[in-house]
């Protein structure tokens, strides 16, 4: 498990627009490694270029130990998923999946069994004389699959493949995706906007914001250690409370002063403008003054009617109910204190109909473990234009996020 | 039912007008030739009553096959020449930013915007000894002083190509625009170089585009007279012009409408054939042929 698949400074710009600025980035043999963020962040430049489709402006790629910067796509042994599957019409299936081993010149007899390999594998053996146009959405995909894997390449690339189908295929898509990346145990190199696709499949993730890696990590890491606020609101559900880091909380306060000396630097008091005050873990060693954002995931928080007891750290705030989201496994309460609404996520682990479910208007007590919330550099307004926009849609809203994507596409043309 | 008998009448009703487009100025029109070589001709240039195999017998003058012969292998060749130009020129134009492709666009109409006479007595001015493009040439050591540029084959076929090129360009280009470009990217990932590429994957996808370009210079190119006239000489005379002679000159109409009808045949049989043909096929069979 060395380094494989290796990216070193590599950077690319479109006009104006920084594409990809400077990423450095190795993936194991073998890994399920995604990028994920939104529109225009160079994930898919980052893949077109080790797909040979475009030329680094710096910076060298390298695969297998081999530099591969300056060959010719067809000289590369990747294989790419394009999001449109690109299956070529005037081909059946049977003929698409063979086009990468024709190419090669591989004999006829080679060329039968591979293909009729990849025709069970993708469960689709009596289709194998139909057309592009007169199979489903969910099969062209699989056609797509099997045209790159028949070419046994040494990394697949993926480029939002399950971005056209609809979600109940798309969830379907995602297992078998998971069971053919075991199957045939190929490196694969995942490009996506969906963080729920990125989580469930991946090793590793790249998160990507503007042309840089922003975070790259197991999903476990970035879902419950983001390193940024920008990481921690595109990458699942989460509240942030605005606020100033103040002194670190007192020894007394901190574990009946046993373990005191140790933790103590460990933990401050973050002050909120008309909010009570909150304990927070200080990991980062955030000097007082700062102004922070506080990231608490919602199912981090508990919700009661009765004020919890008091404990070292635990943070507890009263509120009302505003909205009430019952989910079947789970309940989503927006509770209202203050300037904020906080959202709060309630597995019902063990739900009993006799218990009476906490309703709207009810005045309810919020309250967490410190060491649960993340102190973060407040994010930008650029950043905010990022995240709170579908990810399909920032694209093509901000002018000045357009460049890296239609610049993409055009070339892509 | 009902619905469906209404969708029915509401086709029949909108292809009614091309329907009777058709009949009037394709279908009577080509039976009528058919019919008027079996009449005979009256000496003033007029048509005679009853019916008569003479021009059939006329039509084996032993001029006849050499110069169908040339119309064939000229407008075949004139055919190839404008479709081998005119793929890349499309497959440009539909890469070029809309911008300038606009501009392209309307240098390939621009020529229509001339008459077409007028052209090709340009093309005459030019290739005239005295003409610019002789005196250019002999001038780079490329021909001598005495070599005809006009009134030979080289010419007809020089400016067939020139007239048609258009009409090969426009359908190529409307195919190619349409081309999803993504698929070329596809093929080279797949280990294709561009030139492969190309072949199996943009050229297949153009086809209709390719036929439509075939047919649009190949029946014209049979049926072209006026080029040769102006710009060929004795030896490079097609049957357009020997079907012209007939009617101006001559004024044996029948003889011209056999002459014609002979052309018509020329076209039709062949090209039904391959329709038929390519019908026949089973589905599966076609798809393999079309296998890289």
């Amino acid at each position: 498990m060395s380094e494989f698949l290796e990216f070193q400074d590599v950077s690319k710009h479109y006009g104006d627009v920084k594409a990809v600025d400077h990423v450095s980035l190795t993936v194991k043999q073998g890994e399920f490694f995604s990028l994920l963020g939104p529109s225009g962040c160079g994930k898919t430049t980052l893949l077109r270029i080790l797909a040979g489709f475009e030329q680094p402006d710096t910076g060298r790629v390298l695969l297998g130990g081999e530099d591969v910067t300056d060959l010719p796509p067809y000289e590369r042994k990747v294989n790419t998923i394009f999001q449109s599957y690109a299956l070529f019409p005037h081909l059946s299936v049977w003929d698409n999946i063979a086009f990468g081993l024709k190419v090669a010149k591989r004999p006829k007899k080679e060329i039968k069994e591979e293909v009729a390999k990849m025709l069970t594998l993708i469960q689709m053996e009596d289709q194998a004389w139909k057309k592009p146009d007169q199979i489903s959405g969910g099969q062209k995909q699989r056609v797509a699959i099997a045209r790159a894997l028949v070419n046994k390449p040494r990394v697949l690339l993926l480029d939002e493949p399950l971005a056209a189908l609809d979600l109940k295929l798309r969830q379907r898509m995602l297992i078998e995706l998971d069971l053919i990346h075991d199957e045939v145990g190929i490196t694969f190199l995942y490009v996506t906007h969906d963080q729920g696709e990125a989580m469930s499949l991946s090793d590793r993730i790249a998160v990507m914001k503007l042309g840089k890696i922003e975070q790259l990590g197991t999903p476990e890491e970035i879902y419950e250690a983001p390193r940024s606020s920008f990481v921690a609101a595109f990458i699942g559900d989460t509240n942030f409370f605005d606020g100033t880091v103040a002194e670190p909380l007192e020894k007394d306060s901190v574990l009946n002063g046993f373990l005191a000396a140790a933790v103590d630097k460990d933990y401050s008091r973050l002050k909120i403008e008309d909010f009570p005050d909150l304990e927070c873990f200080n990991d980062k060693q955030i000097k007082e003054g700062e102004r922070v954002f506080l990231s608490i995931r919602p199912e981090k928080m508990r919700i009661s009617r009765e004020r919890p007891a008091t404990t070292p750290h635990l943070n507890i705030i009263a509120g009302t109910v505003e909205d009430v989201i019952y989910l079947g496994s789970q309940t989503k309460y927006w509770v209202r204190t203050g300037d904020y609404r906080i959202s709060i996520i309630r597995q019902h682990s063990r739900f009993l109909l006799d218990e009476k479910p906490i309703r709207w208007h009810e005045e309810v007590w919020i309250s967490w473990h410190a060491d649960d919330g993340f102190m973060l550099e407040k994010y930008s307004a650029q950043d905010e234009n990022l995240i709170q926009l579908p990810p399909e849609e920032v694209g093509e809203n901000p002018p000045s996020l357009n460049g890296a994507d239609l610049a993409g596409s055009a070339t892509a043309q | 039912m009902k619905a469906q008998r209404r969708v029915r009448v509401f086709e029949w009703l909108v292809t009614l007008p091309s329907l009777v487009w058709l009949l009037v100025l394709f279908l009577i029109p080509t039976v009528l030739v058919f019919a008027i070589t079996f009449k005979p001709a009256t000496p003033y240039g007029g048509i005679g009553s009853g019916w008569t195999l003479e021009t059939l017998r006329t039509l084996g003058n032993p001029n006849y096959p050499a110069i169908v012969w040339r119309t064939i292998w000229l407008s075949v060749v004139v055919t190839a020449l404008c479709i081998v130009l005119a793929t890349p020129m499309g497959y440009y134009m539909a890469r070029i930013s809309p911008r300038r492709r606009q501009m392209v666009l309307l240098l390939v109409i621009l020529p229509f915007w001339t008459s077409f006479l007028v052209r090709i007595f340009a093309w005459k001015v030019l290739l005239h000894p005295e003409g610019l493009l002789k005196q250019l040439l002999v001038f780079l050591h490329l021909c001598t002083p005495d070599t005809s540029l006009l009134y030979n084959t080289f010419a007809v076929l020089l400016v067939m190509v020139y007239t048609e090129l258009p009409f090969a360009i426009l359908p190529i280009y409307a195919a190619s625009e349409k081309f999803d470009f993504r698929l070329i990217e596809a093929a080279k990932d797949l280990g294709a170089t561009s030139f492969r590429a190309f072949r199996a994957v943009f050229l297949p996808g153009i086809r209709v585009g390719l036929l439509t370009a075939f047919l649009m210079v190949f029946i014209p190119s049979l049926g072209s007279y006026v080029i040769p006239d102006i710009v060929g000489g004795p030896t490079s005379e097609m049957i357009g012009n020997k079907i012209a002679q007939r009617t101006f000159v001559d004024r044996n109409l029948p003889h011209a409408a056999g002459l014609s009808a002979l052309l018509t045949l020329a076209v039709l049989i062949p090209m039904i054939t391959i329709t038929t043909l390519r019908r026949k096929e089973s589905p599966k069979d076609a798809l393999r042929e079309e296998g890289v």
